[in-house]
């Protein structure tokens, strides 16, 4: 599908007219670039080598020059809606390399993760998120920094995105070991006891976990299915409320697409016409169940009825960020909310307790990597227009992956939350000296009775 | 609470009090008072997400008897916001009202506060102190007293602190606990044990159930060494039972009888068997003489 999005792409430039291999020396593009630069207009590149090899080879010269490519979109089908998004973006070398670092990143971050639980560090709930990298980045590429997001549990890609450090991801993520403390000459063994739950350093002090992390205007993984979709509605409330000009996007998955609560939610939205995206990310899979077994009508963007709808290949970062772009400007401008599917998949199981293979094959999982995989896909991308070459893309990678491993050694050594933390937080001022929870403490008044 | 009082009835109290919230903020018109769908999950759930976004919200659930689709919200999103975000986020300027009673209410409800008045001035010092609180209330309010129970009501701004019990009778013998409409049952059991059995009552009203006051029930028992509980929902996993354990673990030598608990019977009930499932006042005096004669 890449390949062909981008075998079709379209160019105007005198760039594509020399043969690429042998007209164009160093000082020619650069002459050729610069005048398309002060003219303002796109570079545009056409690729319509047969081999990947050779884009490579061509591309490496290009590197440092091309700024900017024009790219053909995946298509949008619309509902209740006249046009939909555009057809056509242009990436830059800038967005497209900081793209490419932030999959790669989170796609690194989420094999650590999966490593770690495997080996205990990480116990509890955990969802991860590898295979659905371009929906987060490209949804976030086209809204504000104030704008809000409330997402479900599948949230470690959605907190690093909205700047949280991955070491304090992966600390949220690590369980501690061994939690031991003495009262009265007697010893005690919690670690059993807090398995599964995070570090002190962690992004929620090691008290939300996998699924609870938070940023700025970022509402959090929220573990109940679909309880977060009335959340968002209420956030893009507050907005229209107060005028200030930003909306919620609100996330959710295939399988909540189903619950009640998201249907009252599409209600009280229209009629208020509030700022809201609302994004269902539909990765095939409700937990162990096709998509095709649980919904009477897959076509998830138009389950809103009423509201607009667009379907999106979630696979795509480029037209993630185009379709949001336009469903941004929708709401922001007053027309009330709007609904987006993003067509994904998981390559992980729903949870750490799901192989992930009963429900489908290994081949299908597989299929999808080699044909679909959004990381895959932007890396083509840059290599053949030439906006990046491998250098770029090795360096990136290393400077990705000493991020991560940085994080992991952060996580597993970071100290482990103090017993004390345990009855913190429930009502406002608990961190008062002396403050005391009651029905939390039973092991205490073990110990000390 | 003193100055100027104007006679109201409950209802009429609460939107006295929701009017000076809402004159507190002058910055926006009528449009923040509007109706909603019927979906209780979703008034919630706005509720929740506007007041986590910094908005002050009072949501209303037109009658506690239909807040039971919105329990996943209380419970598992608007209790436990600010613990799982570390204190990061929170919904604390979240109050959801309910009118309630003689259907069940009462223990499921977790760590957000939960509220209940025994008449119009407590109701709307209980409820502009919920408003304010920087934790999630649910705020329930007694539909019997709806217009029933009138009271001069200072016109002015007042709190009345949460978690803190309200000793209505001092006495030495016997701790009635009670809350809501149900105080004003004790009231009347209060008069019957004194004017009968020469028996002398300490008349507890509990008003805030979560968090509660502990502390001012078990001075009472320690000092009077019996006490009886009485609430219009069932007896199992009631909070009088809550209520009774935590007194048995810290009075448990100056008891001189166990704890009655007087409640709705474990059962649906119907119209005609509602005289019936009341803990009414001569069902609280029985289990008076019961434990008077322990």
């Amino acid at each position: 599908m890449l390949r062909a999005g981008l075998r079709s792409l379209t160019s105007t430039s005198p760039l594509n007219k020399p043969d690429l291999n042998t007209a164009r020396t160093y000082e020619q593009l650069k002459a050729g670039v610069s005048i398309k630069m002060r003219m303002g207009c796109i570079l545009k590149i056409i690729v319509a080598s047969p081999s990947k090899k050779g884009l490579l080879v061509r591309a490496r010269g290009l590197a440092s020059e091309v700024n900017e490519a024009e790219f053909e979109l995946s298509d949008c089908p619309i509902h209740k809606l006249d046009s939909g998004p555009a057809k056509k973006a242009v990436l830059t070398r800038d967005d497209g390399l900081h793209f490419y670092r932030q999959m790669q990143v989170i796609r690194r971050m989420e094999n650590a993760a999966s490593t770690m639980y495997k080996s205990k560090v990480i116990r509890g709930f955990c969802h991860l998120y590898s295979g659905q990298e371009a929906c987060a980045i490209g949804m976030q590429a086209a809204i504000h920094k104030d704008d809000s997001i409330i997402t479900a549990y599948r949230c470690h890609a959605w907190t690093y995105i909205r700047g949280i450090p991955v070491a304090d991801i992966l600390s949220e993520l690590a369980a501690p070991c061994m939690l031991m403390y003495e009262v009265n000459d007697v010893k005690y063994d919690l670690s059993e006891k807090l398995k599964g739950e995070g570090r002190k350093n962690g992004c929620s002090k090691g008290k939300g976990g996998s699924m609870h992390m938070y940023g700025h205007e970022y509402y959090g993984g929220n573990g109940i299915v679909g309880a977060q979709v009335p959340l968002g509605g209420g956030i893009a409330l507050a907005h229209k409320y107060r005028d200030n000009g930003q909306i919620c996007v609100t996330l959710y998955g295939d399988g909540a697409a189903n619950q009640g609560q998201v249907f009252e939610t599409y209600n009280m939205a229209k009629l208020w016409d509030l700022p809201v995206i609302f994004v269902c990310e539909n990765n095939g899979y409700g937990m162990g169940t096709s998509v095709e077994r649980a919904a009477a009508t897959t076509e998830y963007h138009t389950r809103g009825d009423y509201i607009p709808g667009i379907k999106v290949d979630g696979m795509d970062i480029l037209t993630v960020r185009e379709a949001t772009r336009f469903a941004a400007d929708f709401t922001r401008s007053g027309k009330g909310p709007i609904l987006m599917e993003l067509t994904t998949y998981r390559y992980y199981g729903h949870s750490m307790s799901d192989p992930g293979t009963s429900y489908r094959s290994r081949d299908e999982v597989q299929s999808i990597r080699k044909t679909r995989d959004p990381i895959m896909s932007l890396r083509e991308k840059l290599l053949d227009s030439g906006l990046a070459d491998t250098d770029d893309i090795k360096r990136i990678e290393k400077e990705a992956k000493e991020e991560v491993d940085a994080a992991v050694k952060v996580a597993q050594a970071g100290p482990e939350p103090a017993l004390d933390d345990l009855f913190l937080d429930v009502y406002a001022d608990d961190n008062m000296e002396g403050h005391k929870i009651r029905g939390c403490d039973n092991w205490i008044r073990q110990a000390t009775n | 609470m003193e100055g100027e009082t104007q006679k109201m009835n409950l209802f009429q109290s609460l939107t006295n009090a929701m009017d000076i919230i809402l004159d507190s903020d002058p910055t926006a018109g009528k449009d923040r008072v509007f109706n909603t769908p019927l979906s209780e999950q979703g008034i919630v759930g706005f509720g929740i997400g506007m007041a986590a976004a910094g908005a002050t919200a009072i949501a209303e659930i037109q009658f506690a008897d239909y807040i039971y689709p919105a329990f996943d919200q209380l419970v598992n999103e608007a209790s436990t916001f600010r613990y799982r975000s570390g204190d990061l986020f929170n919904c604390g300027s979240l109050t959801v009202r309910a009118p309630c009673g003689a259907v069940g209410h009462g223990a499921l409800y977790h760590s957000q506060s939960v509220v209940i008045p025994r008449g119009p001035i407590q109701a709307k010092g209980l409820f502009l102190s919920s408003v304010r609180d920087r934790n999630p209330t649910v705020f329930l309010e007694p539909k019997i007293l709806y217009r029933q129970a009138v009271e001069e009501v200072p016109v002015s701004d007042y709190e009345i602190p949460l978690s803190e019990a309200e000793i209505l009778e001092q006495g030495s013998d016997v701790t009635l606990v009670g809350w809501g409409t149900q105080v004003h049952v004790l009231r009347e059991v209060c008069k019957m044990a004194k004017e009968e059995l020469g028996v002398s009552c300490e008349l507890i009203d509990l008003q805030t159930i979560i968090p509660w006051d502990e502390e001012t029930i078990i001075k009472s028992v320690l000092k009077t060494g019996r006490l009886l509980i009485a609430h219009e929902a069932p007896l199992t996993a009631g909070f009088a039972a809550e209520i009774s354990s935590t007194i048995q673990e810290n009075c448990f030598l100056s008891l001189e009888a166990p704890i009655q608990r007087v409640c709705g019977w474990d059962t649906p009930f119907p119209h005609i068997f509602e005289p019936f499932y009341l803990p009414d006042k001569w069902r609280c005096f029985e289990a008076l003489k019961k434990i008077i004669s322990y």
